[in-house]
């Protein structure tokens, strides 16, 4: 059922971006993308690319999965060049419309299964358990218009998981929750990478968000995005979102990206305080 | 000093809550259900209130020749289905629409794929639907005679033409609005060419392609009859169209109305029994169109 466990881990950086310039046309000519980008991901990174908007991150996951070329520079999956999308690098978008409505949830989780040449008991059973993984047991049979953004998000993971991909690349996956849904999705993508151990590319513009999923961070200054620092964030998690660490470092990633324009009055960020 | 700026300080309290309480569904309001539920009791009540205004005003004016009564009408439908004469003009009507529907249908697809897959097929077909869309399939009739004589032919030509143009304009549209995330989550999985059409972009422009047979359906139906009507026979043997156009030349005006009763019938069967459970098991289902 599992594909076979590769003993000898092959040495190096798994994903390799190298001087990676990234244009598409634009209403008005060329728009630069991204300028030589490039980072090294490691297998079990939790990689964040982080910048605000306009800053190509979004663009460069799409270039990894495979769905935009770059005009120079590289990209290797373990050594091989990447030309188009596939398998190996399963994406998680952002819209709900990922999943095709005319599938039940356990359907939407077979089906790249399915077009891979799995065979359909075997598709169902690797469905159910990831399903499970996620907590939607219980919901296999529901249609996706029935279920919560929450859910459909939850589906989503589900079903990039199953594939059991190289790369995972989540593309904001978390941005059109509301923030107590956001939250505990960190929380339950944080136990699931430390119970199963997966590799993910995460593309996020909120810097907390960046602090607590990732293990390390690829800072990115908008138009074009150029790589403006690379950090590690492996200590922090949601139980030390409060501490005065996150906060420097919080402060530190604000500096890096807004200069030293003067800082919010409050020194913790408290997003459900009515009066600060 | 404003005064909004200093709304009063309360204290602050905490609830322990006992358990979750047990869910109650809020039943519909009575009246509510009552007017929904019974949609089709009302429709035929309808029906029945404007049989007996018909029957009414038939029998007052009495001239059966120009106004039969309803129930005259009834009793020709009836015999018309009870001597099997009906079903008969009916399955040649259909027989016809049938072929005409699905070689529409079949060069619809074709355009549709020539419409979305490059940029000079798109314009070329956006030309073509705009020209011929707005032309009513029955003018295309004078044509259809010239070329492909009185027959068969020259009714699957008219019929081909009105399901062409509205089905190619849904679906081309519908194609188009195939939401991008889905086109690339479908990518993503390695399908490509034939696969991606099939297993994403169809079922997610179903919408929209469903609406265009329903269209084209309804454009077929009411051309096949106007056509029927103005030549009637095909090698020998008529349809609806014809055994009304036949009934008015003999002067049976019962029979012509029962013929209009089943054409409006046929319509109104495949729209609300087959089109609608197209659509319940399909897109309704799916949560795609409500």
């Amino acid at each position: 059922m599992t594909p076979p466990l590769q003993v000898v881990p092959p040495q190096g950086p798994l994903l390799r971006a190298e001087h990676v310039t990234i244009e598409y046309a634009g209403a008005q000519g060329t728009v630069r993308a991204t300028e030589d980008v490039s980072f090294d991901m490691h297998r079990g990174d939790r990689f964040v690319l982080l910048g605000p908007s306009g800053c190509g991150k979004s663009t460069l996951l799409k270039a990894v999965g495979g769905f935009i070329a770059p005009r120079a520079g590289s990209l290797r999956l373990a050594g091989k060049p990447i030309t188009a999308p596939g398998p190996d690098r399963i994406v998680v978008f952002q819209e709900f419309d990922q999943l095709p409505p005319w599938k039940t949830v356990e359907n939407n989780v077979m089906f790249p299964l399915l077009a891979g040449g799995m065979n359909k008991a075997d598709a169902r059973v690797r469905a159910r358990h990831w399903l499970g993984k996620v907590g939607l047991a219980g919901f296999a049979g529901a249609y996706p218009h029935t279920l919560s953004g929450g859910m459909k998000a939850r589906v989503a993971i589900a079903r990039a998981l199953a594939m059991q991909p190289e790369i995972l690349l989540m593309d904001e996956p978390f941005a059109a929750l509301d923030a107590l849904t956001r939250r505990t999705m960190q929380e339950q993508l944080q136990s699931l990478w430390e119970e199963i151990g997966f590799t993910m590319l995460f593309v996020t513009h909120s810097i907390e968000e960046a602090l607590v999923v990732g293990n390390r961070i690829l800072l990115l200054s908008p138009h074009p995005g150029r790589v403006r620092a690379e950090l590690n964030s492996h200590q922090f998690d949601l139980r030390s979102a409060g501490s005065v660490e996150f906060q420097a470092a919080n402060e530190r990633i604000h500096r890096l990206l807004f200069g030293d324009s003067p800082l919010r009055a409050t020194p913790t960020p408290q997003p459900f305080a009515v009066h600060a | 000093m404003n005064a909004l700026n200093h709304p009063p300080i309360r204290p602050e309290y905490e609830l322990a809550l006992a358990g979750a309480p047990a869910a109650q569904a809020q039943p519909a309001a009575p009246g509510f259900a009552l007017f929904t539920g019974y949609a089709w009791l009302r429709k035929a009540g309808i029906l029945l209130v404007l049989a007996l205004v018909w029957e009414a005003v038939a029998r007052w004016y009495g001239n059966d020749l120009l106004l039969p009564t309803a129930l005259q009408t009834g009793r020709a439908l009836a015999d018309g289905i009870v001597s099997g004469e009906l079903f008969g003009y009916i399955g040649i009507s259909l027989a016809v629409l049938t072929q005409g529907y699905v070689m529409g249908i079949v060069g619809a697809f074709l355009l549709t794929w020539l419409a979305v897959s490059n940029r000079l097929g798109r314009e070329l077909i956006e030309t073509l639907t705009s020209m011929f869309n707005p032309l009513p399939a029955i003018a295309l009739l004078p044509l259809g005679l010239l070329w492909f004589g009185l027959g068969k032919g020259s009714l699957v030509m008219v019929l081909m033409h009105s399901v062409l143009w509205p089905l190619t304009l849904n679906a081309t549209a519908g194609f188009r609005a195939v939401p991008e995330t889905l086109r690339m989550a479908g990518r993503n999985y390695g399908l490509g060419g034939l696969r991606l059409v099939l297993q994403i972009l169809i079922p997610a422009a179903l919408p929209a392609i469903l609406s265009g047979l329903k269209i084209g359906w309804a454009f077929a139906w009411r051309t096949l009859i106007a056509a029927e009507l103005v030549f009637g026979t095909t090698s020998g043997q008529g349809g609806l169209g014809w055994f009304i156009f036949q009934s008015r030349n003999e002067l049976f005006t019962d029979k012509v109305f029962a013929g209009l009763g089943a054409v409006i019938m046929i319509g109104l069967l495949v729209e609300n029994i087959v089109f609608q459970t197209l659509e319940r098991v399909t897109v309704r289902r799916w949560g795609m169109e409500r």
